[in-house]
């Protein structure tokens, strides 16, 4: 009887550790969530600005037509938007393959006094979407057909 | 489950499940890859670059999966003093650490070409590599503990349960935290990938699973086979003593 006792007692014991552990798991991810952020989007770039000169992240869309190259063949500028709001983007140098408008990007840099943000790096940001090459201009009925017309 | 209290009737078991996972799981796992990299279409986007998610996405998985099953084998040590608790939990240290090694390290390779970059301390790559440092300090305390005689073993139970408290910190760090990782591509019951895609990263991530649920066993049956060895070796000894 008494073993049976010692067993619900280190379960109770344990469970009850493992929901303080947890909890304490979620504040502190919780409290992390800024921190924790590796880029900050557009919309918090415009309700707070980060000070001239600091090297920031900046996350989010390439607008689409917003990409143009400069005269001397090596800056670009483009808009990085997130629905809200727009930070326009200029960068010198070689772009990741996959940096192309409409798709997701990462600039790291600083913000310039004109509100133009300066980046020196830039990363690609895929989403979570993958298809076959020969499926990526159809619609989900297309595909549903080609699929059917194959079989 | 105390069915398996004793062990030999575990290892009776284990002799002959521990090959047939290991041949299964090693088929499987082949064909899955032979499958995703060569039938298997290329990406829209990343083209052929994303055939090394065959790879990572199983290695991802199995390496959480690896401290779950961790933690639960603490768990049943610390409650119910399971016998083949503490070993179950040893066993499944080095795999896990290695799969979580291999996501890792195809993650960096497919980093490159994807975003352009082989590493950034973004919420999913931090929290991954932490797992890989847990593994680590869980083989070294559970390997203290089996030097001292079994005595902090119960130790090593409490790390192995505490560490779990990362493994929803990794599934969640892209959902939380702005990340440089995409969010997951499968979700409850829903797909962003493509079935062309899907079906063998499933098959791949079956494969594999049976591989490290063979190594699991295969590791727990030489871990006994030591014990007992060296219980018979202390035996011996002692017989010797009285002679």
């Amino acid at each position: 009887m008494s073993a049976i006792k010692a067993k619900h007692q280190r379960l109770v014991l344990v469970l009850i550790a493992l929901a303080a552990l947890i909890g304490a798991g979620l504040l502190a991810a919780w409290a992390l969530r800024n921190q924790a952020s590796y880029f900050y989007v557009p919309s918090e770039f415009a309700a707070k600005p980060p000070e001239l000169g600091r090297a920031v992240r900046l996350g989010g869309m390439v607008e689409g037509g917003s990409l143009k190259t400069e005269a001397d063949g090596v800056t670009i500028r483009f808009v990085v938007g997130d629905g809200k709001a727009r930070v326009p983007v200029t960068f010198k140098g070689i772009v990741p393959d996959l940096f192309k408008e409409g798709s997701g990007v990462v600039a790291e840099g600083k913000l310039g006094p004109n509100g133009t943000f300066v980046a020196d790096n830039l990363l690609a940001k895929h989403d979570e979407k993958y298809v076959p090459r020969e499926m990526k201009d159809m619609t989900a009925a297309q595909v549903k057909q080609t699929v059917a017309e194959t079989k | 489950m105390h069915g398996f209290a004793n062990p030999a009737r575990f290892l009776r078991l284990a002799r002959w499940i521990t090959p047939l996972l290991l041949v299964v799981g090693g088929l499987v796992s082949a064909a899955a890859l032979a499958w995703g990299l060569w039938r298997a279409p290329a990406d829209y986007l990343q083209g052929d670059s994303v055939r090394i998610l065959y790879l990572h996405v199983p290695a991802a998985w199995l390496g959480m999966w690896g401290w779950v099953a961790i933690a639960i084998a603490s768990l049943a040590e610390l409650v119910w003093r399971h016998p083949l608790a503490a070993i179950a939990a040893r066993a499944a240290a080095a795999p896990g650490a290695f799969f979580t090694a291999l996501c890792l390290i195809t993650g960096s390779l497919w980093g490159r070409p994807a975003w352009g970059t082989w590493w950034v301390w973004d919420g999913r790559l931090t929290s991954m590599l932490v797992l890989l440092f847990l593994y680590f300090a869980y083989m070294a305390l559970a390997d203290a503990a089996e030097r001292d005689g079994g005595g902090g073993s119960r130790l090593a139970a409490i790390f192995g349960l505490v560490g779990a408290v990362n493994i929803p910190i990794i599934h969640y760090s892209v959902l939380w935290w702005n990340s440089l990782h995409q969010p997951p591509s499968i979700t409850m019951g829903k797909s962003a990938m493509s079935g062309e895609f899907l079906i063998p990263l499933l098959v791949a991530t079956v494969g594999f699973s049976c591989l490290f649920g063979g190594v699991i066993l295969a590791r727990m049956r030489a871990i006994l086979a030591d014990q007992q060895a060296e219980a018979r070796l202390r035996r011996k000894a002692m017989v010797r003593d009285e002679a």
